[in-house]
């Protein structure tokens, strides 16, 4: 459909993008007082000022007060057009043109290209830190920023519509989803592999490296989905003691996640092709296994989980629901992740139904299929909220902690709480939930006979 | 649901509000139809034992078995009717004739006391002994007004929950 050769052409910085004038965007909380001038309404690049946190989005929070959900947030399944189209007056261009954003659109609308050779000339200088954010940066958006890319993405849409060549467009946009992830691959690869090896004396640096390393192959995975991130809140910090929590929709949760910080996780371990992909890949950034079937798995996981947690690696991810939930609600978390005496940092992410489904049926198709499905779809939109570190208060059970947590993240993304153990979508209830009703139902008739 | 005979017309909604009384709304049929189909996995029309019990709740609950029997093999306008007892419009007397035929366990049309006895081992388990269970039932048969040998009717059923009736009702979420 014409778009492939100008997808790897390099088009002048900012002539596609520019950003809302400050008067025209109304949605948006009042700036902060920054006497940074980026700060006027949209705000593409991150701060460039060393310290790894995103500190303009932190303090806009904070001086906010508590997150008021806008009713546009709240009712989430329902389109927020408002928010996708620039309101007010015309687009003025990025003065700074820090960003360049990477969206391959499946019929090849193309946006202004990184320039890869100086983010890894970067890297050598040892800036490592400032080149991760930059990549960051092209490859997902900041707040309002995806305001920009998906009133393109509508436009897409729209102009998509009508041309109804479906099967000659899905598998266009799945030839360039695969071109996107075999390029990442091979960068992926021909830099892990040299780092994995040649710098075995060097444990921290190489740690450093294959996190990054990481962090940018989930990066190509979204880019191959035309994943189009809102990340809200502080990014996560490298802090011991805290663990992260997320409500758990499917696979690709892990990797939104990921491409922003290189968390550990613990995850059931697959057969085939992911299977190889966790163990070897994913061993660099410290996974813990675990098996569903076994009973005794239980005990060994949460010594695991204690251990992590308390070395200084990186912080790890745990989706306290066991298993993935369609998105509408969250089931009951298990109480693992909050019985570790850390601090927990809640992270809810909802995914916008227009676009794609992304709940991942596991019993009703493989990961492949699924990848592949994402992969062919518009675009794969997400919010990801990272909310307040909450600690377990005096008097509280783990288990009461973890439904509050619960309660944070449900409330934060729009979700509703069913009491549900997720475990029960791969088996059945066993007898002792019947005989525990039984049980009371018998203890209070044989009361009352006894009153009698 | 991806065969062609999975989708709803108006005349087969109407057929089904109809069939139970106008005691659902049509889009709640319309949910309950999604929900069926849900559980129907093979689409055969019915929904068999096996796809009931992977309803935690249903499994969960004592008298499933009896349950059962009563919703096994019905199509979806039979089951829409099952259901209707469950409805906020369904009158009382509709409630206590489900639980009556819960009860009525040899299907007789009366209720005996070896009826009310099996309920009962069903509801406490193991965690009652037989003469337990006999020693209660003969003492809220006397509250009552009945005897050990009396067979209870649905009138009598009627009288004994009064005006109040059973806590019996569900809302069916409609998108």
């Amino acid at each position: 459909m014409g778009g492939w050769p100008s997808c790897f052409g390099l088009r002048e910085e900012g002539k596609l993008w520019r950003s809302k004038s400050k008067s025209g965007d109304s949605n948006r909380k009042p700036p902060k007082k920054q006497s940074k001038p980026r700060r006027n309404g949209v705000q593409f690049a991150e701060e460039d000022d060393g310290d790894g946190i995103g500190d303009g989005e932190a303090l806009e929070m904070a001086t906010t007060g508590t997150l008021k959900p806008s009713s546009s947030e709240l009712d989430l399944d329902r389109p927020n057009i408002e928010d996708y189209l620039p309101s007010g007056s015309s687009i003025q261009q990025e003065p700074h043109g820090k960003l360049r954003l990477l969206g391959f659109t499946p019929n090849g609308f193309a946006f202004p290209q990184p320039r890869f050779a100086r983010y890894f000339a970067d890297l050598d200088r040892g800036r490592r830190r400032h080149c991760r954010r930059l990549v960051h940066a092209m490859l997902q958006v900041e707040s309002a920023g995806a305001l920009e890319l998906e009133y393109i993405l509508v436009s897409v849409v729209v102009f998509r519509s009508c041309v109804s060549l479906s099967h000659f467009v899905s598998f266009e946009s799945c030839l360039e989803a695969n071109a996107i992830l075999g390029i990442g691959w091979v960068i992926f690869l021909s830099s892990y592999i040299p780092v994995h090896f040649l710098l075995k004396g060097h444990e921290k640096l190489r740690k450093k490296l294959e996190r990054f390393l990481v962090e940018l192959i989930c990066s190509f995975f979204v880019a191959s989905w035309t994943g189009v991130v809102k990340y809200h809140g502080p990014r996560p910090s490298m802090r011991p003691n805290q663990v992260f929590v997320a409500n758990h929709t499917s696979m690709i949760d892990f990797i939104i996640l990921e491409q922003m910080t290189a968390f550990s996780v613990i995850m059931q371990k697959h057969a085939g092709w992911v299977g190889l992909l966790q163990s070897t890949i994913l061993e660099s950034v410290g996974c813990i296994w675990f098996n569903r079937t076994e009973s005794k798995d239980r005990e060994i996981v949460a010594r695991k989980l204690r251990e992590h947690v308390q070395g200084a690696d990186n912080p790890l991810l745990i989706f306290p629901e066991g298993t993935c939930v369609n998105n509408h609600y969250t089931v009951m978390f298990k109480k693992g992740a909050f019985e570790l005496g850390c601090s927990v940092c809640p992270v809810a992410i909802k995914y916008n139904k227009i676009f794609v489904d992304a709940f991942w049926n596991s019993r009703k198709q493989s990961f492949t299929k699924h990848l592949l499905q994402l992969m062919t779809s518009w675009a794969v939109v997400c919010d990801v909220w990272y909310l307040e570190p909450q600690n377990l208060k005096p008097g509280e059970t783990p288990i009461e902690f973890a439904e509050r947590v619960r309660e944070i993240i449900s409330a934060r993304a729009g979700l509703k709480k069913v009491p549900w153990d997720g475990y029960l979508k791969h088996s059945r209830p066993s007898p002792k939930h019947r005989e525990r009703k039984q049980q009371s139902f018998a203890e209070s008739v044989l009361r009352r006979l006894e009153e009698k | 649901m991806g065969s062609a005979s999975s989708v709803l017309t108006q005349y087969d909604i109407e057929e089904v509000q109809e069939h139970c009384n106008n005691l659902f709304s049509q889009q709640e049929i319309v949910s309950l139809y999604q929900r069926f189909c849900q559980l129907d996995r093979n689409s055969k029309g019915f929904i068999s034992t096996d796809e009931f019990l992977s309803v935690p709740e249903f499994a969960m609950n004592p008298l499933s078995q009896r349950l059962l029997k009563m919703v096994d093999a019905l199509n979806f306008k039979d089951f829409v009717a099952f259901l209707s007892a469950f409805s906020t419009k369904a009158s009382i007397q509709q409630k206590i004739e489900l639980i009556f035929k819960v009860y009525d366990t040899d299907g007789n049309g009366k209720v005996s006391f070896d009826d009310i006895l099996q309920v009962l081992r069903d509801l406490s388990g193991s965690f009652m002994s037989d003469e337990q269970r006999e020693k209660v039932l003969i003492q809220v048969l006397e509250e009552a007004g009945y005897t050990r040998d009396s067979c209870l009717m649905l009138d009598d059923f009627i009288k004994v929950f009064g005006s109040v009736g059973p806590n019996m009702e569900v809302e069916v979420p409609v998108d």
